[in-house]
């Protein structure tokens, strides 16, 4: 059923520090490479040896550079996937029923069975979290890797999303953005997390902490530069003999 | 948006239909024996064939039917059951017209349900927050008007027809002066998309991928919309003004054969331009619109 409950019970979801996030991509290489043998159709590639090569990926990291009205430009990593939006415009649209809110986690996911591969929840979506698999015709998005979460078969600590698991700069955090008290809930309100494209309405589940001020040395941006002054400001013996020559003609 | 031929013939085709539909349904006297069957062949030649293009937009052709499921939510799946019932009821009409008996009133309700159809493939793209430029109530208003006007071409209106073109011109004129400034007025922007704004003025420095991928092929489509004054012009002459001026000539079978052949030629090349226009605000994140 594509109507979207009322309330879930947790609101399971990723909270992304911009602040660390280094750029390096292993999140979008450790989401594809477990979303290729794991939940539903593999993702596929197009063309992977050619001329124009394209694939089906749940995770991809953007880059921006923000200009502030002063000081130097900031360089910002941007992993972008899935938010689990409370007001998912993705599952109303859905003619099948194959997208769905799941009421006891808040879960988005498509049951790729019933999908037609119509497109229409990726054209409602505004953050492009969902790609349909061009090689089984069928609607792909993040599942919160919902096959890791509640996996008993897996140590504990592999119990999170694969990307949250192999950030190597902690980037991304996994919770219940439900419970106030979670680490992830915690986190947001001392960082300040943010929606993304909030005029939307979409209210997304996952949040964007902002990246911090860059701090600086204040007037002197160079540490090194008092050691570098000139010794001598007169060129003395032959040089400043040269110079002074040089000088005159 | 990418202009696909699936969808741009599906809402042509069906558009005009439904639109013949509507005034074979609303018609005191209509036709009956073998002239009402002619015109419901058309009709019906166009509605399925433009469903049958839609189909083609589908990722698996196999499950189509899946999309009649969720009625309750989704205006794909409302627009399935109406133009279904559209198609039945008219068919029933059209059944009574052949033996020469006239049911009015169930000539009024395949009416409805024809322009029920028409909003409802209207509003799956109305309803569409992301596409700030058809996500507006004038969207399923100009497909009415449209699919009215072929209609009454279709079935040799020429008064009505020649109005009710004039109007649809006018509207799809403002529809394009306002659409241009409609994602403006969305107030979504790279910074709001990425919440970077109260940092400074965000760029798109590189993308995360060198190749295309589906997001791109299917929801930014830069190419060709410089041509948009020149398209947007040939579509208003052939879609409105030449069916108009042909439609004042004598020899009313000939010139009207005629101003059809231009009016779809005009729609196509509109619908063309209504996806091909469309900016998804998903081409934010990739610094394109
Ligand atoms: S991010 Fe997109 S795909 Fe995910 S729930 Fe929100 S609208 Fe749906
Ligand atoms: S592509 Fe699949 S999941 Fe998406 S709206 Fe169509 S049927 Fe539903």
């Amino acid at each position: 059923m594509t109507a979207l409950p009322e309330r879930t019970e947790r609101r399971l979801g990723l909270v992304i520090d911009l602040d660390t996030c280094v750029g390096c991509h292993a999140c979008v290489v450790a989401c594809k490479g477990w979303n290729d043998q794991g939940y539903g159709a593999p993702l596929s590639d197009q063309d992977p040896q050619g001329a124009a090569p394209q694939g089906t990926f749940l995770n991809r990291v953007h880059s921006y550079e923000v200009l502030p009205e002063s000081g130097p430009a900031q360089h910002v990593h941007f992993p972008k996937s899935c938010l689990h939006c409370d007001d998912a415009p993705c599952v109303t649209v859905c003619p099948t029923g194959a997208s769905y809110k799941r009421v006891e986690d808040g879960i988005v996911l498509v049951e790729e069975e019933a999908c037609i591969g119509c497109g229409l929840c990726a054209w409602a979506c505004p953050y492009g979290a969902r790609e349909l698999d061009l090689a089984a015709g069928v609607m792909k998005k993040c599942t919160l890797c919902v096959d890791r979460i509640y996996n008993e078969a897996l140590p504990e600590k592999d119990r999170v999303p694969a990307c949250v698991r192999t950030c190597p700069a902690e980037a991304r955090h996994f919770g219940d953005l439900a419970d106030p008290e979670s680490d992830v809930s915690q986190l947001v309100a001392a960082r300040g997390g943010i929606d993304l494209m909030p005029e939307q309405g979409t209210k997304p589940v996952n949040k964007y902490l902002p990246p911090r001020p860059r701090d600086g040395w204040g007037e002197d941006t160079d540490v090194l530069a008092p050691f570098l002054e000139p010794v001598a400001e007169e060129p003395q013996g032959f040089l400043g003999w040269l110079d002074r020559t040089l000088g005159k003609l | 948006m990418h202009p696909a031929p699936s969808i741009i013939l599906f809402t042509t085709l069906s558009g005009l239909g439904f639109g013949l539909l509507i005034w074979l349904g609303v018609d005191p006297t209509p036709p009956t024996g073998w002239v009402a069957f002619a015109f419901y062949a058309i009709a019906y030649a166009l509605a399925l064939s433009g469903l049958a293009a839609s189909s083609f937009h589908l990722g698996r052709r196999d499950r189509a039917l899946k999309a009649f499921r969720q009625w309750r939510t989704s205006w794909l799946s409302r627009e399935a059951w109406l133009a279904a019932l559209a198609l039945g009821v008219s068919g029933l009409h059209a059944l009574g017209l052949l033996f020469g008996i006239a049911l009015l009133p169930l000539g009024w309700l395949s009416a409805a349900l024809s322009l029920a159809t028409v909003a409802a493939t209207a509003m799956i793209y109305a309803q569409l927050r992301t596409v700030p430029r058809w996500y507006h109530w004038s969207t399923p208003i100009l497909f009415i008007a449209l699919s009215l006007s072929g209609g009454a071409l279709l079935s040799g209106r020429v008064e009505i027809a020649s109005g009710l073109l004039l109007l649809t011109g006018a509207l799809q004129f403002w529809v394009w002066y306002d659409g241009d400034r409609r994602f403006a007025r969305s107030g979504t922007t790279l910074a709001s998309a990425t919440g970077l704004g109260e940092q400074g003025v965000p760029r798109a420095l590189f993308p995360p991928h060198t190749g295309s991928n589906y997001l791109l092929d299917e929801m930014v489509y830069v190419v060709a919309r410089r041509h948009a004054l020149k398209l947007r012009s040939i579509a208003l002459v052939m879609m409105v003004l030449l069916p108009v001026l042909l439609l004042q000539l004598p020899m009313p079978h000939l010139f009207g054969l005629l101003a059809l052949a231009c009016h779809l030629a005009g729609v196509l090349t509109a619908r063309w331009l209504f996806f091909a226009e469309a900016e998804h605000v998903v081409g934010l994140y990739y610094g394109k619109r």
